[in-house]
Parts: structure tokens; sequence; C-alpha cells
């Protein structure tokens, strides 16, 4: 049930308007959360050519005049997935459109998001629907190192027109899965340690490599394989290295890799955080943590709804995910998953946080997304009520200044 | 279990219990009546009752309303700003532990969910904070026919009998579960296309009306419980997704008279009226995002709204695990997302899904002379911020959110699963088996 008008105009032929041409819009809320301070009650969002030019309460900030205004209950920064695997993953769950994962090598840093992406996958425009308008995207569970990830922008044609960071992090996965089966590597937590410090350590050491045996002279220098580059990335700091590490004791192994080789941890899933609230925040190390409805199984068989409540208290800095499911349903919501949240000890601004600002500050992108602050892009979420209310609905998503969806959701 | 005996195990078990966290300790009817003052009630047979009074005695509800008359050696619960509904029944779900048919055939009715459950495993404590107090546990998708269902009441107990919903010539009451679609085909063995897997289904039971018919001196357990199929006092509990594989259903429904409730019915929109001119209930799942088989892929959050103003009796099912029964009040609520009223969203949660398992005598609402299954809240049940307090199964409290160990059951934490849950494969399990 809408209880606020949207008054689109011309919503046809805004619609059909291609990404790069972005128009003037405004978007005033009855409660605006701009997430970069108080809640501004009868506010006003203006929007020029896809950034954010304006933001105050409508009394004392007239909106311009002959721009089209969208209205709703709430307004809220368009919201930001911290780590999901949709574009990848998609819908069907056939071999056709399951792209997350390559099953050939246990450690392929090489793999690039952007080469996957499917910009027109349904489950994109599912989460768009519901306000989520920046995604951080790309390989995901099932090997030691999957493979790379990006930020995208739910909408456009092309991944061109959807990508804002084609590189993001190196995902890698510790604990059961990213076991491999059969005798092969690794078949183990311990193998699977030696075989990421061993994989950092060759591609800090392969310049100084002697040459090959039976090689009685050295040829041209050889580019450096695609994936010591990456780790290469990794190494110098470029490229944050993303682990899902779920049990403790995984979690203690990637610290300990970041204490070993200097690199940007952060974590991911975090099920069992909890109990080393401590050592999280003394390594500085930022956490992506996994949905709170992920089905309390295998290593996520002591994870709770209160963690994000926990690291929260506890100053560590974190943003909750859509993550990755392997059946139904194919992917979940960020705005579903802060909602369990809220309702489980974090305060309502932290959740709204954890999804939109402290997402963008997770994945590097608060300069432009997770804020309505002038000069950011004009990414926007309306909502018709609380909108982690289950019986609330998206009612409306603008991305950079286009009204991409109009339907209660 | 006579009192003094389950006291006795409560106490020799109650190490244990809390180790595992199973919240099984068993906890007799009280004798003395107990009356809950003050409390919104929805009672899902009539007018929501504001400032209204329970009042429960051995286990049963022996007066609701606004201006009801308390015995005067009654307990009084003052429960003023709280709200007081009917337990959960939960249509479709797999707690337990539950097993069912195995890998040699499709097609196996004499094989019982009962003889699988553990009543101890973790996920019943679990259910438990989520408010479910009567489930029907059900055996796989992965089988036209994978046996028979279990309808449990979620009392404190350590055997199934202690927790069947009602044991009848040594058997607990249940369904039988049947599937059709993609996820009982393929295997070896098993049909390879939906005509065929049809035509078993009819040939089978084409037998078992024979058999019926018959003397039945050499007794068959397959065809047994195919006569309590065919006589229609066994119900039917069949998985179907697509619109065309539920019409299958509705045809052999038509042929062989059974009697049948549509488990998912994810294409249930499609076809609503042909479903309310048949009468046949559905039992509906609502998912967070479509997909993740191609069967799902037309699911939507609207389709309980459709089936409701179609005329349908449906009821929303957790198929726990693939949604943890502690999210079946934000299921309801999704439901009213998508367009079912608040009234038929909590009335699917609750006496429609007692209706449609033929338990509405007993369960479902709150009136005079049922058990005294219900839930104690901080607030409206379809808000996102309330809270499940207390959970009371006919007149026993057995989830209260105030003990520590039960709050571990309703959020998760370390050591909320228990180790003698086979947890770590379960999920794998699931998707192979097609237990959902």
């Amino acid at each position: 049930m809408r209880t606020t008008a949207m008054l689109l105009a011309a919503a046809s032929a805004l619609a059909l308007a291609p990404a790069a041409q972005a128009q003037d819009v405004a978007i005033r809320g009855e409660t605006v959360h701009t997430m970069a301070g108080p809640a501004i009650t009868d506010g006003v969002v203006v929007i020029d050519d896809g950034k954010i030019v304006a933001v105050g309460p409508a009394a004392s900030m007239p909106v311009p005049a002959g721009i089209p205004v969208l209205t709703a209950k709430v307004v809220t920064p368009g919201l930001v997935d911290a780590r999901s695997v949709v574009g990848l993953a998609g819908y069907m769950n056939q071999p056709h459109d399951q792209d997350q994962l390559d099953g050939s090598a246990p450690v392929q840093p090489q793999l690039r998001a952007i080469d996957a992406y499917n910009p027109n996958e349904a489950l994109v425009a599912w989460l768009r629907g519901f306000g989520v308008t920046t995604v951080h995207t790309g390989h995901g569970p099932g090997a030691l190192v999957s493979g790379q990830t990006m930020v995208a922008k739910t909408v456009g044609n092309t991944v061109d027109e959807a990508v804002i960071v084609s590189q993001a992090m190196v995902a890698a996965n510790l604990g059961p899965a990213a076991l491999a089966e059969g005798g092969k590597a690794p078949g183990t937590r311990a193998k699977q340690i030696a075989m990421l410090r061993q994989a950092l350590i060759s591609a800090k050491a392969e310049d100084k490599a002697p040459a090959k045996k039976g090689e009685t002279k050295a040829g041209p220098e050889k580019p450096p394989s695609l994936e010591v580059q990456a780790m290469r990335d990794v190494l110098a700091r470029k490229l944050p290295l993303m682990v899902t590490a779920n049990h403790s004791q995984d979690i203690m192994s990637a610290l300990r890799l970041k204490q070993e080789f200097g690199i940007d941890l952060v974590l991911d899933g975090a099920a069992e955080a909890y109990l080393l609230t401590d050592q999280i925040k003394a390594a500085g190390v930022r956490v992506i943590l996994h949905p709170p409805m992920t089905r309390q199984y295998g290593e996520y068989e002591n994870a709770s709804f209160t963690t994000g409540a926990v690291l929260k208290a506890a100053g560590i800095p974190f943003a909750y995910q859509s993550g990755f499911e392997g059946y139904v349903p194919k992917t979940r919501v960020v705005l579903f998953e802060a909602a369990v949240a809220a309702a489980n000890g974090l305060a309502w601004n932290d959740a709204l946080a954890s999804i939109t600002i402290d997402a963008a500050r997770v994945i590097g992108m608060d300069k432009r997304v997770g804020s309505l602050e002038v000069g950011k892009d004009g990414d926007v979420a309306l909502f018709d009520g609380d909108p982690f209310e289950f019986a609330s609905h998206t009612v409306g998503v603008v991305i950079d200044g286009k009204p991409v969806s109009s339907t209660a959701q | 279990m006579t009192h003094a005996k389950s006291k006795a195990l409560w106490l020799a078990g109650a190490a244990i219990a809390a180790a595992i966290g199973s919240n099984a300790a068993p906890a007799a009817a009280q004798e003395r009546a107990i009356a809950f003052t003050g409390a919104r009630i929805l009672t899902m047979a009539g007018d929501t009752i504001e400032d209204g009074t329970l009042v429960i005695q051995n286990g049963k509800i022996i007066a609701v309303g606004s201006d009801v008359a308390v015995p005067a050696d009654a307990t009084l619960i003052a429960a003023k700003g709280r709200v007081i509904m009917p337990g959960i029944v939960d249509t479709h779900s797999h707690i337990g532990q539950v097993a069912g048919a195995d890998g040699s055939g499709p097609i196996q009715p004499e094989v019982r969910a009962m003889d699988s459950i553990d009543p101890l495993a973790s996920s019943i404590g679990k259910a438990r904070a989520g408010g479910v107090t009567t489930v029907n546990i059900m055996p796989g998708s992965g089988h036209l026919m994978s046996g028979q269902t279990f309808y449990m009441k979620l009392r404190g107990g350590r055997t199934i009998e202690d927790i069947a919903f009602e044991m009848k010539n040594g058997a607990a009451l249940g369904g039988m579960k049947m599937a059709n679609g993609t996820n009982p085909m393929g295997r070896s063995g098993f049909p390879g296309t939906r005509a065929k897997s049809a035509s078993l289904v009819r040939e089978v039971l084409t037998d078992a009306k024979a058999y019926c018919a018959g003397d039945r001196k050499k007794r068959e357990l397959a065809k047994e419980a195919l006569c309590e199929v065919l006589s229609g006092e066994r119900l039917v509990h069949f998985h179907s997704h697509r619109a065309d594989d539920i019409m299958t259903v509705l045809r052999l429904k038509q042929e062989f008279g059974f009697d049948v409730l549509i488990q998912h019915g994810t294409e249930t929109w499609k076809i609503a009226a042909e479903l309310a001119k048949a009468g046949v209930p559905v039992s509906n799942i609502t998912l967070d995002a479509p997909g993740g088989k191609l069967e799902t892929m037309d699911l939507r959050m609207d389709n309980a709204g459709i089936l409701e103003r179609a005329g349908v009796l449906v009821s929303i099912h957790s198929d726990d695990a693939i949604v943890d029964s502690r999210m079946l009040l934000r299921e309801a609520g999704l439901a009213v997302r998508g367009g079912m009223t608040r009234e038929g969203a909590l009335k699917a949660l609750t006496i429609n899904g007692a209706k449609q398992l033929r338990l509405d005598q007993r369960v479902g609402s709150l009136e005079v002379g049922k058990d005294a299954d219900f839930l104690v809240l901080d607030g409206d049940p379809l808000s996102a911020y309330t809270h499940i307090l207390e959970t009371w199964v006919e007149g026993a409290k057995l989830f209260d959110r105030s003990r520590p160990e039960d709050l571990l059951l309703a959020t998760g934490g370390y050591g909320a699963g228990s180790p003698m849950e086979a947890s770590h494969h379960h999920w794998e399990l699931a998707e192979e088996e097609g237990l959902e």
C-alpha cells in the first residue's frame, strides 16, 4: 500500500533515456536520512547532472522550478551492498549463468569480475528494485582464491556502463567452503594457509628468480604472469585481500596473513567474529559481515543475528552483504538483512549505516556514494514507510540522478 | 510420560539439555489455572480483543475474552502491552533431522518420517523460539512419493511419542509426501520426464486400488499406506512449483479422489481461479528472491495475496531450513508487503494451516476447549522489531526469551547448533536430496 504518490514527470521518457544523459531531479521526503548528520524532516535532495547539488529542509531550500520532483515518506541514500555475486551468479542457477567460480585451480587471482558480469541479470534488477544502487560483486566462495571483485552501479546495459571500480578486491576463502575433495589440494585448513602464503611469497620473489633449469642464459625479460601481477597488487596494498573466514581459527589465520605480509585485509563472513573483537579491533581490520539470515548450519553453525551489534559496540567498522546463495533464494537483499540486525540489538541508524555509508567506507567508495551530501552521486532510495518494516515498500530508486524504478516493491 | 517420570528425566538430563541447547526439557501442563490479563489477543476466530484475558488450565484454553470469569485461585499474569496469538502451525518443515525414502526407488509410501526424527535436534528448539507449536515435518521432494509425514506438537519431550501430535494404532498422525516437477526426476531408477512421473504414480495408485478392495490378508505396507491415501484418510502433501505441474496434481486428484494440499505452489498465482474452483488449498512459501532453480523463476512476493483474493485457503510455511522457522512471522510480513491482508497473513500462519492439516479442532486459534498453544509478543506480530517473548505449548511455557539458554536459540550464537545434528553436511545433503 502506498501512502505517498510519486510524481514522475515524463516517466517513460526518463526510463528510455541513455544512462550517460543525466537529468535534474529533486526528491522530497517527509524524513530524509542523509547519513551525514541528523535526519531532516521534510527534506529535499536536488540532483544536477547526476550529482547532488543541494540537501536540506524544504522550508529553507525551495525546489528549483521546472524540474521533476519525486516524493516519498522516507528517503535514504541508495543502498550499498558490500559483497555479492549477482551479475556473475544468475537466478536460473544453471551452468550457463553461474560464473562466480572456476574450479580448474585453487588460486586464480587473475580472474576479473568485469569479464563475467552480466548487467542485465534479473537479480541485479531485483536488488535495484529494493533500493540497492551500488554493489560490490565478483567471484564467490568455493576456491582458495576465486578471483577479483568489482564495484558497479545496478544499472547499465553493458559492464562499462555499470562499473565504477573494475578491480576492487581479490577474493580468498578459508574453511570448508574452499576445501577440495578427492585428495586434491587444499584438503585441510593448514594446507589452505600454506598455499596462500606460498602464492604471496612467490609473487614477491619472482623478480629475483634465476633462469629456469636448462636455460643457459636469461632470455628477454618476461612479464610476470597475470596471477603474480594480481598478487603483487595485493602485496602493494593496491588491492585489498578479502578473506572469507567464519570459524574463529580461520579468522585468526587471516589476521596472521595480514601480520606477515602487511596486506590490506578485509574480513568477509566472520560468523564467529564476536569471539575475537579485541583481535580484530587491534588489527585494524574492517568486516563485511555475513547476512544475519544466513542459515545457521555448517561453517555458519554459530552465526548470530546479533553480531552486527557486537561489532558496533566494539568499534569495528563493518557492513552487511547479500553474500552468496547456492540455491533458493538465489540472493539475499541487504535491506532485509539490516532489518534483522535492527531488531537484534543494532541501533536503527547504525543498521541503515551498515548498508549505506559504512558499507561505502568498507569498500572504499565513500567519496562517491553512501550518503546524501553535496558532490556525491545522485543515488537515492524512496520508501513508503520505515524501510526496515516487512510490509513497507521501496517506491522509487534514483541512480546518478536518473529514476530507474518507480514500482512499489 | 507421567509428570513424575518426566520431571525425573528433566533433572537427570538438565545438564545435557543446557549443553546441547535443545530446550527440550519437558514441562507438564498446569493444574492450577493461569490467567493472562490486559493483553491484545489475536484469537484468529473473530475480532481482535483489546485489553483481553486468556485463561488456561490443564493444557487447554478455558476462557478468552474481554470480560471473562477468572477462577479465584488462578495465577494472574499481567500482560498489558503484550500481544497474544495462537502458536504457529507450520505446514511444511524439515526440522528434527528428518529423512524419508532412500535412493532405491521413486515411490516409497511405507517409509515413515517418525522413524527418523531426532526429538532433541536443536532445530526443534529454534522452531519453538520462532513461535512454532504445531508442525508438519516432511521427508524431501526428491521422490514421487518419499514417505509419511509427521504431525508434531512442539512439547518438551525426548521420544517421538512425546512429540507426536497424536498417536493412533501405534503410528503418528501425518500425511503422505509426494512431489512432481524436476526434483524427483533424473536419477538412475527415477523418472526422466513429467509424463513418466505421472504415469508411475497412476500405476501405483491403480495397483493399490485393487489391493485395498481385496482381502488384504498378505499385508503390504506400501499399499496399506496408499489405501489411506485413496480413502482420503491420509492427506497428500504435494510438492509442486510450476503451474502445469500443479494442474497435473489436480488431474490425479480428480482421477483417484485423494485429498491434497499443494506444497510451495510457486506458480499458483497463474492458476488461482482453477485452485479456488477445485477447492484445493495451498501451503505457500515466500522467499527473498526468485530463482535458484528453473521452477522458481516466477516466484512472486504477491502470490499469497493473489490466492487470498481468489478465495483459496492458503497457509505460509517455512520449509525450514529454506526459511528459518524463526523467520515465519517475517514471511507473513512479506506476504502483507505483497498485498495480502494483515488478518489473512496471520491466519495463514495459524488457523488456515490447522484447517489444512485437519487439526483445527485442537489448534490454530484461541478458543475455549482448544489446546493452550500460544505466543506472547512485545508488539505487532508483523513488525520487524517485534520479538516472541514466550512460546506456550499445551499450557507449558517452553520458550522464554528472558532465559539465556532460550535467547541463544532465538538469536543463534556460539553453541546454538547442536552437536547431535549432522549440521555440517545438512545443507549439501538438502540440495542433493531435494529436501525442500
